[in-house]
Parts: structure tokens; sequence; C-alpha cells
């Protein structure tokens, strides 16, 4: 099975502060890593691969050149080869800019049977890219997968959903979306590593996919922290649990005993 | 143009998106369409008496499994009936997954599980963003636009006494080529956390799954009901996910959020931002979760929590 993985470069969230007087995120000089639930798309294909054989490509789009660095440890967890879209122009794109840009990469690289990613970015998590990917190409989705079993001539993926499991047969080609309960990533062994540095790495320009200028659907306005305005008093010690509970029931919530 | 259509699997949340639209509306002097999708029945009615103009019902045979692709295809046929500018739809997982591929075939932007939606001669909504630290306001710059709302973010108008006629929405979709083999009820299901006026979330600081106990015998002394971080839920697997509480998980509005033994990452805290109240029990003073408490004790739980339980009741 040819499965391509779809990955972002995202700044890494554990290291991400607010500036307290404007709630800004200060985005500035953070290290970047794939986003977590991409990690596990690409375990899905890794494992799909090695029970069925094939080929996995790790395929990532990004205005930042840092990409190629990045990628770096799909290929270690596994990916044979990875497609790198790099682009002034993929700057702040929109879901519909970053779908359009893989779909025509994935026309390019021809031949696949199975498209994964994760069910939304960690950093956005608008979910879009997926659905819209699979409309643009004509595939058929089965998003938020916690299973994925191959069958004769496709896929049996089991789906979490809000208030049911639901078990779907996919016929292939077919694009698929996992939530981080599929599986748990592999952390690549250093030979893994080593190795990586020797797989093929394409990097193609918005031009070599005959984009050109983004349009966007949606811009966003702004990006800031919500205001929180909480009382904040604390208590500690003796006492406390009597304050605790006096507070609450002025705030009408409780009676005391 | 300029008909707001809303469709939701779930006609509770129809009821929601029906109510908003017919505020926007109101504002922008249009109609409202609603689709229904499936067995009519008589569920058009509730859909007229909470502000549909019109309904739009298609009962086609590919519509049954609810498949994103033959569901997207049938309302983007009637979106194009009701000259509909806008389509709201809820932002469950099912929505969620639909928002996306309709926005597609509409050539629409999309914004799904937004928290606050407004008109302001263009459509703008919030949504959380970077992992939950920020809150993100895209505004919607094509002619259409497709917005997936989370549950509860639009209030349930009163009834009204109005009547209408239904349209047989005349779809055509291909049979889904994904194959629904099952489908069964998630474990728990039925809890009513997402109506409860208290809720005690839970986390790491219970060092085993009997000291539960502790948070349950509050939770009954507060007349509340008890949810979980994500790490009890799907590592610990202590409590089923359906008690979830954040980015992954459930995000609630309860009169009082009560955090114990819960360090406040922000993957969990963006699920109870919307809470009236938010109280917190943690041995560390430095916890996150402090830092948006209104109350807090730091203390040992497993001295806190029995101490309180004795001391209030609903």
């Amino acid at each position: 099975m040819d499965i391509i993985v779809c990955v972002k470069q995202i700044v890494d969230l554990r290291q991400l502060r607010i500036k307290r007087e404007t709630r800004e995120p200060m985005l500035e000089g953070l290290p970047v890593v794939i986003s977590d639930i991409d990690k596990n798309a690409l375990e899905a294909a890794v494992r799909l691969k090695e029970a069925g054989g094939g080929k996995v490509t790790v395929l990532s789009l990004s205005a930042s050149s840092r990409l190629k660095e990045t990628i770096k440890e799909a290929l270690a967890m596994g990916a044979d080869e990875a497609v790198l879209l790099v682009d002034a122009a993929f700057e702040n794109t929109d879901p519909l800019f970053t779908a359009r840009a893989l779909a025509e990469a994935v026309r390019k690289i021809g031949k696949f049977d199975l498209l994964l990613l994760g069910e939304g970015s960690a950093d956005n998590y608008t979910g879009q890219v997926g659905p819209r990917l699979a409309e643009m190409l004509g595939l058929p989705q089965a998003t938020f997968a916690v299973g994925i079993k191959p069958t004769d001539g496709g896929l049996r993926v089991t789906r979490n959903l809000d208030e049911v499991v639901e078990v779907v047969d996919v016929p292939l080609p077919a694009l698929v979306t996992v939530l981080t309960e599929v599986n748990q990533p592999r952390i690549p062994a250093l030979t893994q590593i080593l190795r990586a540095g020797k797989k093929p790495i394409a990097e193609w320009k918005a031009a070599d996919l005959g984009m050109s200028v983004p349009t966007r659907l949606t811009e966003v306005m702004s990006n800031l922290a919500p205001a929180q305005e909480r009382k904040g008093e604390m208590f500690e010690g003796e006492g406390a649990v009597e304050k605790f509970a006096a507070a609450l029931e002025r705030e009408g919530l409780v009676k005391q005993r | 143009m300029g008909t707001i259509l809303v469709y939701s699997e779930r006609d509770d949340l129809a009821y929601e998106l029906i109510s908003q639209a017919r505020r926007f509306q109101a504002v922008r002097g249009r109609s409202v369409a609603a689709a229904l999708l499936g067995d009519p029945g008589d569920r058009a009615a509730d859909f007229f008496a909470y502000g549909a103009d019109r309904v739009f019902a298609a009962n086609h045979p590919t519509l049954t499994g609810l498949r994103p692709e033959p569901v997207s295809a049938a309302l983007a046929q009637i979106a194009d009936s009701a000259n509909a500018d806008t389509v709201l739809v809820d932002s469950t997982r099912r929505g969620k997954e639909l928002a996306p591929r309709l926005a597609q075939k509409l050539g629409a932007g999309c914004v799904t599980d937004a928290v606050a939606v407004r008109w302001e001669n263009e459509w703008r909504a919030d949504r959380s963003a970077l992992g939950g630290n920020t809150v993100a306001t895209d505004r919607i710059v094509s002619p259409r636009a497709v917005i997936a709302v989370m549950p509860k973010v639009f209030e349930r108008g009163a009834k009204e006494a109005r009547s209408g006629e239904v349209a047989q929405a005349p779809v055509t979709a291909d049979a889904p080529p994904v194959r629904v083999v099952e489908t069964r009820p998630k474990g728990g299901a039925g809890t009513s956390l997402d109506d409860a006026e208290i809720v005690i979330g839970i986390g790491r600081g219970f060092a085993k799954q009997e000291d539960l106990a502790l948070a349950q015998a509050l939770a009954e002394a507060l007349g509340g009901e008890v949810g979980c971080s994500r790490t009890l839920a799907t590592d610990f697997h202590w409590l089923g996910e359906d008690r979830m509480i954040g980015l992954s998980g459930k995000r609630l509005k309860p009169r009082l959020y009560l955090a114990i033994g819960i360090s406040g990452q922000i993957q969990h805290t963006v699920g109870i931002t919307g809470a009236k109240l938010i109280a917190a029990i943690n041995s560390d003073k430095e916890a996150p979760i402090f830092e948006m408490a209104d109350y807090g004790i730091v203390g040992d739980l497993y001295q806190v929590v029995p101490a309180l339980t004795a001391k209030v009741r609903k």
C-alpha cells in the first residue's frame, strides 16, 4: 500500500508564552516541531507498510526553510521519502490554500492508495484540510480514526465520534484522519536517525504546483489569549476549607452544614 | 441570496442553530431555512416553531448512514435551492467532518469549532488556536460561509406558534463509497455532564482509582457531576471518555467548575473557560489552574476534599 502522510510543522506549543499585558502569544524564536497528532498519522502509515509492504511518503508545506530539518524526524520514524512544499506563498495560508497545495502535490506524486492526516493540527485544530482535500480529490473520507486494519481491497476503520463508535469499511484510494488514541508513535533509534539523512527529499515551490498568489476565504483578524477576569482568592492552611466553603455559599452555590 | 441554512443530525442542536439564525436574520432582514435529512416524521413542526421560515426535507436512501460524502452533496443542493449564503452546522465530530467538505463544494470559507459568531457586514467567528492558548477571530471573506458551531454556544429560543410548508428537496446523491459496518453507543452514555450546574473535574492528583470515591462523595454532597482530565480517561481509563473535559473532550459552561488535583494544562482548561465560577484544590501553589480560579485551596486533596464534603451540602 502506498501511503502519503500529510504533516505540519508548528511551533513547540509547550514552550509558548503569553505576553501578560497584551495577551499576545510570543512566537518569535520558538523551536518548531512536527504536530503531535501528525506523528500518530505517520505511525499508522508505517505500521500499515510494515504489515503489508508499500511506500510511505511524507508531505509537508511551509513558508519556513526549517522544514527540511524538521522533517528528518518523520524520515527517522519510518517514512521512505519526503516531499516538501516550501515557498513564501505558503505563509499564513488558510485551510483552502493549504488543501489546494497538498492536492496539487498529491496529483504530482501520482500513485497512492491512502492519504493519512491527523484529525487537525495541534496548533489550529480546524480539521478542515482533511475533508477539503478529500473533496478536491474526490476521495471518500474516514475521520477520527482510532483503529485502522487492512481488509481485502480496503480498510476497516474504527471511528470515535461524540456519542458512538462507528466501524466503517473504506475502499481505496481514500483519506483517513486519526485521533491520538490510534497508536503510540515510536521514538526513532539512533541508527534510524542516521539513516534518515540519506532518504530522498524533494522540494517543490508553489510555481511547481501551478499555484501563484494565495487566495483566501478566511483571514485571521486577531489571535490573543482570552481575557480571564477571575477573583483569584486563595486560601491555605488553618481554616482554608471553612473560608472556601463560605465563599461558595456567598456565591449561592452551596449551603454549609 | 442571504438565506441562512441550518443543519444538524441532532434536533436539539438544530433548535439552537435555528434560534440564533432567527436572531441574525432579524438584523440582516433575510430568511431562515432548515434542512431535514432522513425520515422527516413530524420534526418540521418544531423547526418552524423555533424560527425556520422554510424547511427542506430530503429522505434520500443514501443519507441514512450520515456519511459526509452524500450529506454534503445533499446540503450543497439544498443551499442552492434555498439561495443560502450561509450554512450553520453543529461542531460535533460529525458536524466537523461535514462542514469543510460542504464548504469545499460551495466555494465557501469555513470556521469550525466556533465559540462565538457575529454578523458585522461579514461573518466573524471566534475559535481556539495555538493549542488552546489563544482565541482567534476569523473573518470570512468569501461570499458564502459555512460555520460549524460548538454545542451550547447559541441559546435555544422560545417556541412560537408558527408553521410552514415543508418543501421536498429533490436531491441527488451517489451511494456512499464507505459502508457503515457497525455503530455502537459508547460506554457510560447518558451522563449529564453537559447540563450539570456544578462540575467537579479531577486529574492526576488522585493517586489511584479507588480514591475517586472522594470526588464522587463531594459531587453527591453538592449535587454535581464528575468529569476528568484527558489522562484519566484515555490513559488510565478510570472514567469514560464521555467525562473527559478539554480540547479533545467536552467544553462546559457550569455555574461552578471545581478542579481537584488538576494542574491546569491549557488542553484541559480550554474546556472550562465558559464556567461562571472556577475553583481549584491543588497541593502545588504554582499550579496554573490557580491563575484562572476565582477561589482556591492550596492543600492536600486527601485532607481537603473529605473536610469540604463534611462541610457543604446542596
